[in-house]
């Protein structure tokens, strides 16, 4: 590895929380990913190196990592696109505990998920007629805006405000939580409503639109707050929310 | 942050903002006029619309700030929520108090 154009400085992080960055030298391919990089070191210089991935064709949102300070889906982003002069910093997402090296513990990234009432609450038997819904209405149209979430956690790890407030539900499970109380199907609309809307709910979002620039989906979690906050702030006035 | 302070939060900065469009113009008339002190204590002590003007103002700026500084003493001072409120909520007072007293030294007679 002497010709310097074909090497890449790769520092990656290692340990947990009190460990640190080391260098290594990775020879540059063409249309290299991240996670190529990653994985190469894990084979050729130190199998002991701790990473997350599953798909890697930017399905299953296991693989994401900070890049160079920003949080990426690693398995589809190239080396090409964010090495700064043939330097690139790989580091476990932010906002969450490190388990070891690059792996992050994304419980709490979940755990939000649950609070925030994210998983569907049916009506219906399998008896009842299939619900007709118009791929035109405005509540499809706003589910379709916001569903395609692969949960990788990106937004969560470039959001301020989660890492400023550790009981911000954050813009994922936000983001979950307004596609779901726009499916008619749904019978829990004023439960969840009321989950966002406490404390560490949706009003804690500065709309910094962070989430929205770096979600690989191109999702607007932002958007979807706002909605939530448009609907809060009207079932408040109301009188059907009580905080 | 929840839904009740968010609202409080909006709707005080939404009813202030006109009334620091006027508040601005107040000051251009008087600089425009070179108005004294004397000239604007004139105009304003016995005023009841002055003074419930800037009262109101005054109550709102209270409402406003201490809900903001509560946040930001949470995100970026890492303080407990109790512990934000309380200290939001002296500062909230204090600055009703000081703010209530200057509307009283200009319009009282
Ligand atoms: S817009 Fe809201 S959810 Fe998105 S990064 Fe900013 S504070 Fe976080
Ligand atoms: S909203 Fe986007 S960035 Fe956030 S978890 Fe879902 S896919 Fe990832
Ligand atoms: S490995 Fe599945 S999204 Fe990257």
């Amino acid at each position: 590895m002497s010709n310097a154009s074909d090497v890449l400085q790769v520092s990656l992080w290692r340990g947990g929380a009190e460990g640190g960055f080391k260098t290594y030298e990775v020879p540059l391919r063409p249309n290299q990913t991240i996670l190529d990089i990653v994985t190469w070191v894990q084979r050729n210089l130190d199998a002991t190196l701790s990473y997350r991935f599953a798909c890697r064709v930017g399905m299953c949102g296991s693989c994401a990592m900070m890049v160079n300070g920003h949080p990426r889906w690693t398995c589809r982003t190239h080396v090409a696109k964010v090495a700064q002069k043939g330097v690139v910093e790989i580091a476990p997402l932010a906002n969450m505990p490190i388990i070891k090296d690059l792996a992050a513990d994304m419980r709490q990234f979940f755990d939000k998920w649950v609070v925030a009432h994210g998983a569907f609450a049916g009506s219906k038997t399998r008896a009842d007629e299939i619900e007709l819904i118009k791929p035109a209405e405005p509540a499809r149209v706003a589910v379709d805006a916001a569903i395609e979430c692969i949960n990788c956690g990106i937004c969560y790890a470039a959001c301020d405000t989660v890492r400023w407030n550790p009981e911000y539900l954050g813009p994922a499970a936000l983001n979950r939580a307004w596609s779901l109380n726009n499916d008619v199907r749904d019978a829990d609309h004023a439960g969840r409503l009321a989950a966002v809307s406490a404390d560490g709910g949706c009003h804690n979002c500065h709309s910094h639109q962070s989430c929205q620039a770096h979600c690989p989906q191109s999702l607007n979690p932002t958007r979807s707050i706002a909605g939530l906050k448009r609907l809060s702030t009207q079932a408040y006035l109301r009188g059907d929310l009580k905080p | 942050m929840n839904v009740r302070f968010y609202i409080w939060q909006r709707a005080t900065a939404a009813v202030m903002l006109p009334m620091i469009l006027v508040h601005l113009v107040v000051i251009f008339y008087a600089m425009n006029h070179q108005l004294t002190a004397a000239d604007i204590l004139s105009r304003t002590q016995g005023s009841i619309a002055w003074g419930l003007f800037y009262g109101l103002f005054v109550v709102l700026a209270s409402i406003h700030a201490s809900i903001g500084v509560s946040n930001i003493l949470r995100e970026w001072g890492h303080m407990k929520a109790r512990l934000a409120e309380m200290a939001a909520s002296a500062l909230g007072v204090t600055l009703l108090v000081l703010g209530l007293r200057a509307v009283a030294a200009v319009v009282l007679p």
